[in-house]
């Protein structure tokens, strides 16, 4: 596979060294020139110290036959740009972007980008499990993104304590498909009738999470903003 | 009219006062509370700081229900991600992005966003003051697929009334 990834910060770095490592064709596109020789000098003449932001050189790092590309800066707004350029200017196949504000996921699915990294997203996911939280947790995605798996723990007040999967209006294009009691997974039938403390595990597109929302968790608390005026 | 302005620089901030003064509720964004010196203090409309990619600050800066929205920072990736949640995640009916590097302003164009790329504006001034041909076409360039602007021209065509 070719691969073109912009961005030599220490994420590009690394993968651009991994990539290598298993065999593939590789270019790394940094802006920074001092940055660009100090990679070269490492792993050798795959960098181009070059904006990869700009179509010119995009084109000059062979975009046009290229697999993948991968826009690993730290700034989601060149990201978005390096992904939408390849994509839509040089015909890529798959892009992938990272992302550091989670609120960008959504906006950059809808504008094209085929998958997207959130550190923050994974990191968050990661404290989320620990916590109880009147949330819905994100497990995982699945189908490039377009499926979440999400665990809704019930609480005391939570519309679906005492109703069964049957009762309760999920939303088309998601499914609860497992119930965690005390520790024991099991299916989750029609006709289980739900308890507080259940977790439930739904899949779903995307889309659904806030009839999700609503559904097991209860509306959305009020929240006063915190920069209120 | 809601006008939101991302980027107070001149440009930025002559604009809020000329819209303003048209009777606009203008709203400007900037990262640097210092880059609204620049409006005077006869200034009706709001000044708010923050990051114009950020979609909580658009929200807060009420992007929702805006008319017009032009993005014009130094970045031209920041002004294609802003301009691109305002239409996008908020559903401004006239969204403007300044780009200045014109491979970009091109592609964009293609992809469904007006843009204002003041390099090739600044070549076709100088131009046509030394009588040559202008290479682009004026002012604001209109998107040349995707959705057709409302109450724009047919898409492809040029503006140069729009900012």
């Amino acid at each position: 596979m070719f691969v073109i990834v912009v961005g030599g910060g220490k994420v590009g770095y690394y993968l651009t060294k991994e990539l290598i490592e298993s065999g593939h064709e590789v270019v790394l596109l940094e802006k920074d020139p001092g940055r660009a020789s100090q990679i070269a000098d490492e792993i050798g003449s795959v960098v181009l110290a070059r904006d990869g932001c700009e179509g010119k050189y995009l084109a000059e790092a062979g975009a046009n036959r290229a697999d993948i590309v991968a826009a690993v800066t730290g700034d989601d707004e060149d990201n978005l740009v390096i992904c939408q350029m390849a994509k839509h200017h040089f015909s890529v196949p798959r892009t992938i972007a990272r992302v550091n504000n989670p609120k960008n996921e959504h906006l950059f699915r809808q504008l094209g980008v085929d998958e997207i990294i959130s550190p923050t997203r994974m990191i968050l996911g990661s404290i989320e499990q620990d916590i109880p939280v009147h949330e819905l947790l994100h497990l995982g995605a699945l189908g490039g993104g377009e499926l979440e798996i999400i665990e809704a723990h019930l609480q005391p007040g939570s519309p679906a304590v005492g109703r069964t999967p049957r009762e309760l209006e999920i939303p088309e294009g998601c499914t609860l498909f497992a119930v965690v009691r005390d520790g024991v997974p099991t299916p989750l039938r029609p006709e289980t009738v739900l308890r507080t403390g259940d977790k439930v595990i739904a899949i779903g597109r995307t889309e659904c999470e806030a009839l999700l929302h609503e559904q097991l968790i209860g509306e959305e608390p009020e929240i006063e903003p915190a920069d209120a005026r | 009219m809601k006008s939101v302005i991302v980027g107070c620089g001149r440009v930025g901030a002559t604009l809020a006062e000329a819209l303003d003064a048209l009777g606009h509720e203008v709203v400007v964004i900037d990262i640097r509370t210092s880059a609204f010196d620049r409006l005077s203090s006869s200034f009706r409309g709001s000044a708010i700081r923050g990051d114009g990619t950020d979609e909580d600050v658009l929200r807060r800066a009420g992007v929702e229900g805006a008319d017009f929205f032009i993005a014009l920072t130094e970045g031209d990736n920041r002004n294609v991600m802003a301009a691109q949640i305002a239409a996008r995640v908020f559903g401004v009916p006239r969204v403007v992005a300044k780009i200045n590097d014109p491979v970009r302003a091109d592609a964009y164009a293609t992809l469904g966003i007006a843009t204002l790329c003041r390099t090739n504006l600044m070549v076709d001034a100088i131009y046509e003051y030394l009588g040559y041909p202008r290479q682009h076409p004026p002012g604001v360039v209109r998107p040349v697929t995707g959705e057709p602007v409302p109450g724009g021209t047919a898409p492809g065509g040029t503006s140069s009334q729009e900012a």
